[in-house]
């Protein structure tokens, strides 16, 4: 250890808010489908939120956290990762999950209320989504120990919103991935709110980012509303974490648009008047912005991708409104791999409890 | 100490149709090595097993490594199998828990020591919300089969926060299995046990018989059974409940009661959740009377659940009140005063003696 360091925090941004150039473009770009991608994932994202809400507030579903202005961060997570790599998301990161297989109806299985809904269709390793704060972020280092045990090469990105950098799970985890070198990346979704509390009644640090040097790992801060920089930043920190085991931290500027769930009102605490300031920086329009000045869009494919994703909604809706209740034993059948005996006597009493609850519907 | 014990499966699991545990049972080596061993070398025995049967085992905490535990329980690990698979990690309890769900999520299965279990809290957040409801929340896509070993226990003139007794708030936790032994033999086998089992287990090992008296152990790999309590000694008077280091102490009155004509059965719980009640009620059925004793506080013990339980399935079997000896609805005191609160043969014997003279 030495004493006098010294240490900087880099801003990475391509788009600014109109979607104009910053900085000449990295050559991924060049990838029109991936570019494509980005663009028509951020959409169904943005889709399938105001759906989700919607159906919150006709009573079909429960209390659902939406990702309004955030969608480039989680779209970036999906798109940069390689299928092998391991995702260990929060609870504003269904755009990534889907893009890695998620069925999107499992939002709605999730969020209405049954456990089916984290199943990720039986096929993943990637940990279901985490609603406690920051306790995902120490699982996630104990994943990519795993990984790196195992002798993979695949590498664990990690989300977390900017609440649950004030945690000690996050110093925790950045600390150990320092420490044991290991292949896995964090993304924070700075979204400036935590519920009630801004950012700057979390910490009197001037980035988040920084946070990265006392743990010994890379931090950098990208304009979360611009996917050419959060791409950018997450593929390259993806690809140093797989080929050189080195771990590192990206904080995702943006904001939320929304309020923080479907049972928050945000106009008791925040000020219209930021709000709609931030409304001309939100990622969707900026990119279909840049796809017109790069001569990639126009408004027949606008049209016809409006409705291939509105498709996809429509049916992720049917299959959850059809979807069959599980049986009531399935409330104490995943406990173990095996019923312990001492809950025989239980399992007993709520398929009994099943149906006198069922008996007494039909008598109505 | 007597160590003659039967492990008896209670009759109605024979109506499970749940298929056997293949992982667990016996894992016999050609040429068996027998040692004598004191509890804490029995449970280093079992590490050193495990580790070599099976590549997934992992060893993590403050101290495991280098140092071979504050304890000594992981001596050696190290040296036999690496610094990849035995880890020692920063100071921070959380983290090795949390990292310990990440691990056994991906196919490893960890070992964690947590040095002292008054240091566990910080731990709990991610043992309650994540160990234990991993395979429920995913539907059985993942799971989570981790080993939490914690000393615990009064009685060696430790510093604050290092003897407390708090089983019953792991127990409370749907989804953790909660296993203490209270012998050298019993702490092999059960913590084989609780390395093969497919779900996270919270072993609770009772520091004061660490190095107790030695047992004759066949390092054979074979586990003994979770979720069954242990019949150590059987007897017609009185059924005798405990767990952990008390179970000396209960034997001591039984022998003792023994010379006096009185036959006292004395069942070691082992594994106070889920709790086998089936062998305990066949007891009590037998006996008619029984005394639960237990270091914990008593007031929202797992003495009471097992009170609890007697009242609402052997209430025409008692011929006397069941009686808790237990230790006080107080912090634990310091070194000097702790023998005050630690239950011991005395007020165990007293207890006996009370609810034999009921009617």
């Amino acid at each position: 250890m030495r004493g006098r360091q010294q240490f900087s925090i880099h801003f990475l941004q391509y788009l600014d808010p109109q979607g104009k150039l910053d900085l000449p473009l990295p050559e991924w770009i060049t990838d029109t489908p991936l570019v494509l991608a980005i663009y028509e994932n951020m959409v169904l994202a943005r889709l399938l939120d105001q759906k989700a809400v919607a159906l919150q507030r006709t009573g079909q579903m429960g209390t659902y956290p939406s990702i309004l202005g955030q969608e480039a961060i989680s779209v970036c997570i999906g798109l940069a990762m390689a299928k092998r790599d391991v995702l260990v998301p929060y609870y504003r990161d269904a755009p990534a999950q889907i893009i890695r297989g998620m069925s999107p109806a499992e939002v709605f299985i999730y969020w209405g209320g049954d456990e089916r809904g984290g199943n990720l269709n039986g096929a993943s390793r990637d940990l279901p989504i985490c609603v406690p704060i920051a306790t995902q972020l120490t699982q996630a280092v104990g994943v990519a120990t795993a990984l790196k045990m195992q002798g993979e090469e695949a590498v664990v990105v990690v989300s977390c919103g900017d609440g649950a950098t004030s945690k000690g799970d996050f110093m925790e985890a950045m600390n150990l991935a320092g420490v044991w070198d290991l292949p896995i990346v964090f993304v924070i979704n700075n979204n400036r709110w935590a519920i009630s509390v801004p950012l700057a009644q979390q910490t009197r640090a001037a980035t988040l980012a920084q946070k990265a040097i006392a743990a010994g790992i890379e931090g950098l801060q990208v304009d979360g509303n611009d996917p050419i920089a959060v791409y950018e930043a997450i593929s390259k920190a993806i690809q140093r974490a797989r080929e050189d085991q080195q771990p590192a931290l990206i904080e995702a500027l943006t904001y939320r648009l929304c309020d923080h769930t479907t049972a928050d009102d945000a106009s008791r605490y925040r000020d219209a008047d930021e709000l709609k300031a931030h409304w001309q920086e939100e990622p969707v329009l900026r990119f279909q912005q840049f796809l017109h000045q790069q001569g990639l869009w126009d408004a027949d494919r606008e049209k016809a991708m409006q409705q291939r994703c509105q498709q996809v909604i429509d049916t992720a809706v049917s299959d959850y409104l059809a979807l069959e209740a599980e049986p009531p034993s399935a409330i104490i059948d995943y406990l173990h791999a095996f019923l312990p005996y001492a809950l025989e006597t239980q399992r007993a009493e709520i398929l009994l409890k099943d149906n006198a609850i069922k008996s007494q519907g039909d008598r109505k | 100490m007597s160590a003659n014990f039967s492990a008896t499966k209670p009759s109605q699991a024979g109506t499970s149709t749940a298929p056997t545990r293949e992982s667990s049972g016996t894992h016999t080596t050609t040429e068996a090595e027998t040692k004598d061993c004191v509890l804490v070398e029995a449970i280093n025995m079992a590490l050193h097993y495990e580790m070599a049967r099976d590549p997934a085992v992992v060893v993590l905490g403050e101290d495991v490594a280098s140092n071979g535990g504050v304890f000594r329980a992981t001596l050696g690990l190290k040296q036999a199998y690496g610094s990849e698979r035995v880890l020692d990690t920063p100071l921070a309890e959380g983290l090795i828990a949390g990292l310990s769900v990440g691990m056994a999520s991906q196919g490893l299965k960890p070992i964690a020591e947590i040095q002292f279990m008054g240091f566990m809290f910080a731990a709990l957040e991610q043992l309650i919300c994540h160990a234990a409801r991993m395979r429920n929340r995913t539907r059985g896509r993942l799971t989570c089969p981790l080993v939490v070993r914690m000393p615990f226990g009064g009685g060696i003139h430790a510093p604050e926060h290092h003897s407390e007794s708090t089983e019953a708030l792991l127990a409370h936790i749907p989804g953790l299995r909660v296993v203490i032994p209270s012998s050298a033999t019993r702490a092999y086998g059960l913590l084989l046990g609780a390395i093969r089992d497919p779900d996270p287990v919270i072993f609770l090992e009772p520091k004061r018989i660490y190095r107790a008296q030695a047992q004759r152990i066949d390092n054979d790999g074979q586990a003994l059974p979770l979720d069954t309590c242990f019949t150590l000694r059987e007897g017609e008077d009185l059924t005798l409940i405990s767990w952990g280091a008390l179970i000396s102490e209960c034997s001591q009155v039984a022998d003792q009661l023994h010379a006096q004509g009185i036959s006292v059965e004395l069942i070691d719980v082992a594994t106070v959740s889920p709790l086998d009640m089936a062998t305990i009620l066949q007891s009590v059925a037998k006996t008619g009377r029984c005394v639960i004793a237990h270091e914990a506080p008593k007031s929202g013990g797992i003495g009471g659940e097992i009170a609890a339980q007697l009242a609402e399935h052997a209430l025409l079997d008692l011929k006397a009140p069941v009686l808790r000896v237990a230790g006080y609805d107080t912090v634990m005191p310091y070194a000097k005063q702790e023998a005050l609160y630690l239950p011991g043969v005395v007020d165990i014997t007293r207890a006996i003696q009370q609810v034999l003279a009921f009617g």
